[in-house]
């Protein structure tokens, strides 16, 4: 029994160390500066989260059946290709809007599907999409950076009440995600899918439709996020949301969702991880670091992230450890309840 | 009473075995039905029939006396019969009420949106504990749940869906006296208030104190069913064991000679409990055991794939610490694993080459460590000729295109190939027909020749009985009984093999 305590105050440990990380670096960078914790400042990276924090929102929901969606930075480059082209052949912005999303619904339902009927690893899919919608995107607009209309730009430093919509946006689909995870039906049958896939279907859940549905909301949020990533940009550059999907996984991997499935949530965790590591580049930025160590910073928090991940894991297994035989309980008063 | 489902001529075959013939039973309302069986008598079938797992081939079964031939798991869901199996169907990261109401969450019942109302599920879910006697709350996840109370929700989940017959399969391995016991008083309550049950269980006292009625099965058939009181225990081993199956076995011409092999006081909490014998150079011994006794567990602890707390192993004499499976191999050690496609087999590779894989160090000569290729050959001959592989040739053809008694020969070989000074098979003749069981055998019986010592574990009682030296019987993690071929008894090794002993 004291092991599995043991285990047990680990495992709690594990799951909450993301958080100590988060106030640990914000200590780091106040003191360091005396700008970083300017209210205008701190805005500022929650700007800058909201396109990673919606995507990575999305990508929480695949990496809780543990699968993974690589082609969420190309979702957002294909769409953004699409839209930029048609509004220079005078299509309306909301149209632009509309192509982005339904990109993203296509694309992230063709990772499903693929993956989920003929059993191929999301791995895979995914990495196919990535090159297909990345070459898609650069044949359309020939390797050339498009201008977006104005308006485009207007909406990403818009302020309503105060607050930047690309946050407000942020805001609504955490809300809106939170919601589906905790409060609905299909939500926990996600939670449950990733916990025991054979056990669900032996439940008799939907399994293939909640497979195929959590890879059609990350394609949907990356194309969210690609258009709130454009309102700030004002143009689509070819290297667009390259290797976007990295900084995605890492966020929703930093705030404690597991890659092994069954465990994690948007809120507090995968948008204080988005919120991290801008918070992390943001710093580096003030302290006028030199930019060759972003990456290594980054690649050391994420390194973190996942060996904190799978030490996690270790001891849950260890817990959940078939046993043969139970061993006398050595002199427990009769009557009480078994310690817990 | 009236019969609330009714097994009529059942009768079910896989190819070309027949695994049930001509079942015939009834489960009266209220009552618990008890359901006993050797290894493979037939029990598990039996019941995943009733789950839709595959069909009858012929006779009928009635529920409520309507025909019920579910053709895969879906079609059995909402029939009301719920299966508590000894490895729990629960999602550990949901809370104990979202197991509970999983398939049907109570709606918060706002218009359009599909929320769940938390409040209302707890209401529910607090009722639903209390007839089972668990009082946790209902938002803990089941993962702070002890194996004791996750059954209590489990229970409780199969009454929340209405459930009318419950089948525990093995539902009291990992319980404690304590958890067992209010098992059992919530059976007894679940009784009374009209539930019907199916309990299936090697603990023979269990079945006594719970059961109304009892079913023995034997290879399929049903060879004694009625009231418990009318089959005491010491009718009820005999039923079970008289098996008139007769094998050929090889002769048998291996002389027994020093101690190389020697466990002492070997623990390991939850798996094995105080475990101690001696295993001679050419001496088989056999590891018999119901299923779930700890005895593929014990030889995975032998070989260094999973630890143990205390204990001593000596391999001729030299006392090994820290195990590994390389160490293993390192001085002289070799373990057929219990699941020859999962482990153990390179399918696209050649035979040759698989039955090099282990002994590959050894043929790796000079400082650049090159694989001496003649030395290869003429080793590989050898096994191809001692263990008549049919295949016509081993350097090309892949061993997916084997049968699987052909592949167990390689995996065979490929140890052999080493000369182990200890060998142990887990289930070495599982799953290949009858000539190449009979080659197997044989192959056992010139490694013991050689002065090989075998360990060999095997549900088959019929095959240790006529390949060992002596017979070890586990329980639960221990030993319980220890037979010198002149003393074998198929009644005393079953007897030790359920505890009764």
């Amino acid at each position: 029994m004291n092991k599995s305590m043991q285990s047990q105050a680990l495992i709690k440990f594990y799951s909450y160390a993301f958080l100590l990380l988060f106030v640990l670096v914000f200590a780091v960078f106040s003191l360091l500066s005396d700008q970083f914790l300017d209210g205008q400042n701190l805005i500022n990276i929650v700007r800058q989260a909201s396109s990673i924090g919606i995507m990575a929102v999305g990508m929480t929901f695949v990496l809780l059946v543990a699968g993974i969606d690589l082609s969420v930075g190309s979702v957002m480059f294909l769409g953004a290709c699409i839209a930029a082209k048609l509004m220079e052949h005078g299509w309306p912005v909301w149209s632009g809007f509309a192509v982005m999303l339904l990109t993203g619904l296509i694309i992230g339902f063709v990772n499903g599907y693929v993956s989920t009927r003929f059993r191929i690893l999301a791995f895979v899919v995914t990495l196919a999409t990535l090159y297909m919608g990345r070459g898609l995107g650069l044949m359309i607009t020939e390797t050339k950076e498009t201008k977006l209309p104005e308006q485009f730009l207007k909406i990403g430093y818009t302020d309503f009440l105060g607050i930047p919509v690309p946050v407000w946006i942020f805001l609504v689909v955490l809300v809106t995600a939170h919601l589906i995870l905790k409060h609905t039906p299909y939500g926990r049958q996600i939670y449950a899918v990733g916990n025991d896939p054979e056990g669900a279907k032996k439940a008799g859940l939907p399994v293939n439709r909640i497979l195929i549905s959590v890879y059609v909301i990350c394609g949907l949020f990356a194309g969210i996020g690609g258009i709130v990533a454009l309102t700030q940009l004002g143009t689509v550059a070819p290297k667009f949301g390259d290797q976007r999907e990295f900084v995605v996984i890492a966020a929703a991997v930093l705030g404690g969702t597991s890659l092994f499935g069954g465990r994690g949530n948007v809120f507090p965790g995968t948008v204080l991880g988005a919120i991290l590591i801008l918070t992390i580049e943001n710093g580096l930025v003030i302290l006028n670091a030199d930019p060759y160590i972003y990456p290594l910073v980054t690649a050391g928090v994420i390194f973190l992230a996942v060996f904190v991940d799978s030490m996690r894991n270790k001891q849950l297994e260890k817990l959940g450890r078939r046993i043969i035989r139970v061993e006398k309980e050595t002199k427990a008063p009769a009557g009480d309840h078994p310690a817990r | 009473m009236s019969a609330i489902l009714e097994y009529r001529e059942i009768s079910k075959r896989f190819f070309d075995v027949e695994v049930l013939k001509n079942v015939s039973f009834t489960l009266r309302q209220g009552t618990v039905l008890g359901l006993v069986g050797e290894n493979g008598a037939g029990k598990s079938t039996l019941m995943n029939l009733l789950g839709g797992v595959f069909p009858y081939d012929s006779g009928e079964i009635l529920l409520n006396g309507k025909k019920y031939a579910p053709r895969h798991p879906k079609e059995a869901l909402g029939h009301q019969i719920a299966f508590i199996h000894q490895e729990l169907n629960l999602f550990t990261n949901l809370s104990v009420m979202e197991n509970l109401f999983l398939h049907d969450f109570p709606k918060a019942g706002i218009p359009g949106l599909p929320f769940i109302s938390r409040s209302k599920m707890r209401r529910k879910a607090m009722e639903v504990l209390e007839t089972v006697d668990l009082s946790v709350s209902p938002d803990m996840p089941v993962e702070k749940l002890s194996q004791g109370e996750r059954q209590l929700v489990e229970i409780a989940k199969a009454l929340n869906q209405n459930a009318k017959i419950i089948i525990f399969d093995e539902p009291t391995t990992s319980l404690t006296a304590r958890e067992t016991e209010k098992l059992f008083e919530i059976i007894e309550r679940l009784k009374k208030s009209g539930i019907s049950m199916i309990y299936i269980s090697h603990i023979l006292s269990d079945i006594y104190r719970l059961c109304d009625d009892l079913v023995v099965l034997r290879d399929g058939e049903v060879v004694a069913r009625g009231a418990s009181a009318d089959i005491p225990v010491d009718r009820l081993i005999p039923l079970m064991v008289g098996r008139t199956m007769n094998q050929m076995f090889p002769t048998r011409e291996h002389e027994i000679g020093e101690v190389v092999f020697e466990v002492k006081n070997l623990n390991q909490p939850g798996i094995v409990k105080d475990i101690r014998f001696q295993v001679r150079a050419g001496e088989v011994v056999g590891i018999s055991g119901l299923m779930g006794s700890g005895r593929s567990e014990l030889a995975r602890i032998l070989f260094g794939l999973d630890p143990y707390e205390s204990g001593e192993i000596r391999l001729k004499g030299e006392k090994l610490e820290r195990l590994s499976p390389r160490a293993c191999i390192e001085r002289g050690m070799a373990f057929l694993t219990e699941n020859r496609r999962e482990e153990g087999l390179l399918l696209d590779q050649s035979i040759s080459e698989n039955l090099a894989l282990v002994n590959l160090p050894d043929l790796a000569k000079g400082w650049i460590k090159k694989i001496s290729r003649a030395e290869l050959k003429t080793k590989v001959e050898e096994i191809f000729g001692a263990f008549r592989i049919a295949s016509h040739d081993p350097y090309r053809q892949t061993v997916r295109t084997l049968s699987g008694g052909n592949q167990q020969k390689v995996v065979i070989g490929k140890w052999v190939i080493n000369e182990p000074t200890l060998f142990i098979l887990d289930e070495p003749t599982r799953g290949i027909d009858v000539g190449a069981k009979y080659d197997v055998y044989s192959i056992i019986n010139q490694l013991a020749k050689n002065g090989t010592a075998v360990i060999m574990i095997s549900s088959e009682l019929e095959e240790l009985l006529g390949m060992c030296d002596r017979i070890l019987v586990m329980h639960a993690g221990e030993l319980t009984g220890e037979f010198d071929r002149a003393s074998f008894d198929r009644e005393n090794i079953l007897r030790a093999a359920l505890g009764e002993a």
